[in-house]
């Protein structure tokens, strides 16, 4: 598998150019760099996967400075450039190193009529089906074959006929006539996902993708296949002629299955979320996703769903619910079970009030088990974040220690629920005193809920924008994919809107903004000091965590994750 | 005047009460050359047969010292030994005799070599369909260890190898040396790509290892006994020791023939030692070196400079038959298939056989040898079969041209070289088909004739 590491850079000469770029990166890598990506076009070549080298299509000329075989200098051309030996057959990008001094060519009449070649060989045996088929306007073939092919066909004979529906998995499905048999697949399996069930039977223009006899390809990762066939030959059942990818909108996005927060895009069209793709980062999951993570959406369609504000269980206004929040928060005797869900700027703000009302605030931990690449055991994208903002300062329980006791006792007199189901905290709610009054912020109707004073309808992560800080301190931000449910604000909204009335101040209607919300933020939160909202990156901002390294997380090893081995052993 | 063979390797393989048990190989002088060789010291064999000059014998023709100079001594890990017993080239039936006639000899040459190269283990893959070979190698191995010439501490030299033999399944493309290596590992014998699997760094599990076809193998042996300077002084030089012609097609008596290189030319063969062609009939064509070299047409004439500087002008009964003319000629001696067509000979018919036969074998793992070399069946076959097209020829070639070179093993030059020499030099019958079928389909009248193609 190619690690590129940047520390050291050559100078190749690309088409004539002189350009820097990584040492030892392949060919396509180093196109990339320069930013010749589409010189090089390549289908079985995929940057986190080991190399072999079949499809042909990224084909260059290389030459390497000739050197005498008896002194070893350099031997140079009349005008005193190296002379360079050019390799006699063009080679494959993707299996071919830069070294110092190489040169390439991408653009030789030969290497065009090799590219021309492969793309007419890969279509005379291919459906051409692309008025049906899920990759059209995602399809590398179909992207290539506009560029290198010739338009009209030579081929007069019969096609191949292989199967078109064969059921890989319970979410792959596979057209065998459009793969190309590029391996990506089957290298994945392998390699990745360590899930060895995919293969070729058969020979030569007969060669087909299978899964062994007695298995099927039902691993949390399957769909990852789906991702990285360059043509339609895996797709998603989910997803099978469901819409046009041309007509979904992309929204990046963070998967909230894990506090390994892999980097996701969310493909949406008027208000419907279609399908979740992996987005590359390679500090975090690399280009790969969990099965589970990509079915999260389909949680909130759900007809339990909380569409409306109310209190004592009736509709209301949210300026309603927000009076009648602060007359209870106002009470006293105040207890909070925060959420490792809610994003740094939820728990910031639900960290003023609770400063603000003097309240205690608990979480309990969400954990399940892990598999050692993209799900950690702590199932909760943020706490991470809720130890930034101050909100705890110990790494949570199973279940709540002393609030617990102080709800039960009656102590409490307002209790602040976030996300959680206080039966599934194991806090009765029948034996629950009348007195105790519940705040419930939630995304469906619970038992709490229910037995909710005031409820505030919280949105899910694609219905709003804010940040996760994921198991490696990484703090990460995803943007709003789709409109919420029709008059419901933010979390970061209604927070804001309680504090605003906690105060006494003006009630602000609009959405908060999240640069004015930033700047506060970095003021007093010493981790996220010298942070900007609009400066967070794509690819995430690594935030100073030598603070934490004496706590004992729950994460063992993953993709990107080494857990910290002194204190485990402690 | 019938010309004299000199046979080296097959020398007492056809001879009245020669069997091959270990007693009988021993009786004619066996495993002298292994106890010779444990006299010397490994790196002076290798050096030996640098010096030898003797060349790969299973197609490409590449030194054979010259390959072991290039293995990764310096890795610490295992060398391995592999003899290219896969012989599948069609044309070519040499490997067989030796492993049948002569198995004791493939097993002291791959010891010798084993020794030189040092080699913790060494095995024979041979080919599926060679059953029989395959029970005879087992038996000769059991005799030779017995006798501990295999085994632990070979005849009290310290030095310890065993050979395994491994049976393929039947695929053409197991001859290629990393596929076969893919297979011998138990995987689809899909060719690697070189660089970075050169056999010699990264073979077998990854170790260095050499892979030697079994007539090379057995060359050692003879390079060893007679020492090289005596083994290059048979043949030319470049083209040293002797080599195993089998001849096949239309010529009174087929078989195989050994000679030194260079020491036979391609008509001598042709006419008097295979008795000339059949009654009646006139030389067309010649495929000098398995199905895979590219064909040679009786009536050119083929001029040009050697190596040396000094020209030739051949006509075809004139080729000396090397590693170096053949080459000179346009075409290569390959695995020494030479395959002989007279005038009853139907190029079209001939190409689809082939075509059929590189279509069946292509391993399927990249891209212009899958689809390519199907597609050049698939109009092949059609052009015998009634559907010729004038266009047809050019775009034979044209995809031929885009296999040639493109592909990660030699596989794909092998499938498209019969293309493109076919139509270079028979391009008029290709043309005069598409013309007759036509005029034919325009009478209404049947185009397809009876063939006899697979």
């Amino acid at each position: 598998m190619l690690e590129i590491k940047v520390t050291d850079t050559v100078t190749i000469n690309v088409d004539g150019e002189l350009a820097q770029v990584p040492k030892g990166v392949n060919v396509i890598e180093a196109m990339r760099v320069v930013g010749k990506e589409k010189e090089i076009p390549h289908y079985c070549y995929h940057p986190k996967l080991s190399v072999v080298g079949n499809c042909r299509m990224c084909l260059v000329e290389v030459g390497n400075p000739m050197r005498d075989r008896q002194t070893g200098e350099a031997i140079l051309e009349e005008n005193g450039e190296p002379k360079i030996g050019w390799a006699p057959k063009p080679v494959i990008g993707c299996a071919t190193n830069v070294s110092e001094g190489m040169h390439v060519r991408t653009n030789t009449p030969n290497l065009i009529d090799c590219r021309n070649g492969v793309t007419e060989f890969l279509l005379i045996n291919h459906p051409l089906d692309c008025p049906i088929c899920d990759q059209a306007g995602e399809c590398r073939l179909q992207e290539f074959s506009a560029e290198h092919g010739r338009g009209y066909s030579r081929f007069k004979e019969e096609k191949n006929v292989k199967p078109k529906r064969t059921r890989l998995g319970p979410r792959v499905t596979l057209d065998d006539e459009r793969c190309i048999l590029c391996s990506r697949c089957v290298r994945f399996s392998q390699e990745v996902a360590k899930d060895d069930v995919l293969g070729f039977v058969d020979r030569g223009t007969y060669s087909t993708l299978t899964c062994y006899p007695g298995k099927e390809l039902s691993n949390n990762y399957s769909l990852n296949t789906v991702d990285i066939c360059p043509v339609g030959a895996l797709t998603s059942t989910d997803f099978r002629f469901k819409m046009r990818v041309w007509f979904l909108k992309r929204t990046h996005s963070i998967c909230t299955e894990s506090s390994v927060g892999a980097n996701t895009e969310i493909w949406s069209r008027e208000g419907k979320i279609y399908r979740i793709t992996p987005r590359r980062n390679d500090a975090v999951n690399d280009t790969w996703m969990t099965d589970s993570g990509r079915g999260l959406f389909k949680e909130f369609e759900s007809e339990d769903r909380l569409t409306s504000y109310s209190v004592d269980q009736v509709a209301k206004s949210l300026d309603d619910a927000v009076v009648a929040t602060r007359a209870l928060l106002k009470a006293g005797s105040v207890g909070v079970i925060g959420s490792a869900h809610s994003s740094v700027e939820e728990q910031y703000l639900l960290q003023k009030i609770i400063k603000q009302t003097d309240a205690t605030c608990e979480m309990v931990q969400h954990i399940g088990e892990g598999d050692g690449l993209l799900l950690s055991e702590d199932r909760t994208p943020n706490l991470r974040g809720a130890f930034i903002n101050g909100l705890i300062k110990q790494l949570p329980e199973r279940e709540l220690g002393q609030l617990k006791a102080s709800i039960e006792g009656g102590s409490i007199k307002t209790l602040l629920v976030f996300n959680q189901d206080l039966e599934q905290l194991g806090i009765d709610l029948g034996k629950l005193k009348e007195s105790i009054q519940v705040i419930y912020f939630g995304n469906s109707k619970n038992t709490t809920s229910e037995r909710a004073k005031v409820i505030f309808p919280s949105l899910s992560v694609f219905e709003k924008e804010g940040t996760f800080v994921n198991q490696n301190f990484i703090l990460q931000k995803f943007k709003q994919a789709v409109l919420p449910p029709v008059g419901l604000m933010s979390e970061c909204g209604v927070l804001k809107a309680i504090l605003h009335e906690l105060n006494n101040e003006a009630p602000e209607t609009a959405m908060p903004f999240m640069d004015e919300l930033w700047s506060e933020i970095s003021e007093n939160v010493e981790i996220l000091k010298s942070v900007k909202w609009s400066a967070i990156p794509e690819e995430g901002f690594a935030l100073e965590d030598a603070s934490f390294a004496s706590m004992n997380f729950v994460e063992t090893q993953n993709l990107k994750y080494k857990p910290n081995l002194v204190s485990k052993t402690v | 005047m019938a010309i004299e063979e000199k046979r080296l390797i097959l020398k007492y393989a056809d001879q009245e009460g020669y069997t091959n048990d270990i007693d009988c190989y021993i009786k004619h002088g066996g495993y002298e050359a292994l106890k010779k060789g444990f006299q010397m010291k490994p790196e002076d064999i290798c050096q030996e047969v640098l010096d030898s000059g003797v060349r790969g014998r299973g197609g490409a023709g590449f030194p054979a010292g010259m390959k072991w100079k290039f293995l990764d001594r310096k890795s610490g890990k295992p060398i391995y030994l592999i003899c290219n017993a896969d012989e599948s080239e069609p044309g070519t039936f040499k490997d067989r005799q030796i492993i049948h006639k002569d198995p004791h000899q493939l097993i002291e040459g791959m010891l010798c070599s084993a020794y030189a190269i040092q080699a913790k283990l060494a095995f024979i893959y041979i080919r599926g369909e060679f059953f029989e070979g395959y029970k005879i190698l087992e038996r000769a191995i059991e005799e030779a260890r017995a006798k501990n010439f295999l085994g632990d501490n070979i005849l009290g030299s310290d030095y310890s190898c065993d050979i395994i033999v491994h049976r393929g399944a039947g695929a053409y493309i197991c001859g290629e040396e990393t596929g076969l290596i893919e297979s011998l590992e138990g995987k689809r014998a899909n060719p690697r790509i070189k660089p970075p699997y050169f056999p010699a760094a990264l073979g077998l599990y990854q170790c260095p290892t050499i892979v030697n076809n079994v007539e090379t193998l057995c060359d050692v042996k003879h390079v060893i006994t007679m020492g090289s300077k005596e083994f290059a002084n048979i043949g030319t030089p470049g083209n040293t020791g002797t080599r195993i012609w089998c001849v096949s097609g239309h010529v009174q008596k087929p078989g195989y023939y050994e000679f030194p290189c260079a020491g036979v030319t391609l008509g001598e063969l042709i006419y008097d030692v295979c008795g000339g062609l059949l009654p009646g009939r006139k030389l067309k064509a010649v495929i000098p070196g398995g199905s895979s070299s590219k064909i040679l047409r009786a009536d050119e004439r083929f001029k040009g400079k050697k190596k040396d500087g000094t020209e030739f002008d051949w006509g075809i009964e004139d080729i000396p038959m090397d590693f170096d003319s053949l080459s000179l000629v346009g075409s290569m001696s390959g695995s020494g298939g030479v395959i002989i067509m007279d005038d009853s000979t139907d190029m079209v018919e001939a190409l689809a056989n082939i075509n059929y036969f590189y279509a069946h074998e292509s391993c399927g793992q990249c891209t212009p040898c899958r689809e390519g070399v199907p597609w050049m069946k698939k109009i092949t076959t059609r052009m015998c079969s009634g559907g010729a097209r004038e266009e047809d020829v050019d775009l034979l070639k044209s995809i031929a041209d885009q296999i040639e070179g493109r592909t990660i093993c030699a596989f794909g030059e092998a499938a498209s070289w019969p293309v493109q020499s076919f139509i270079a030099k028979f391009k008029d019958e290709f043309e005069a088909k598409a013309k007759e079928q036509a005029l034919l389909r325009k009478q209404g009248e049947d185009t397809a004739k009876e063939t006899s193609l697979i």
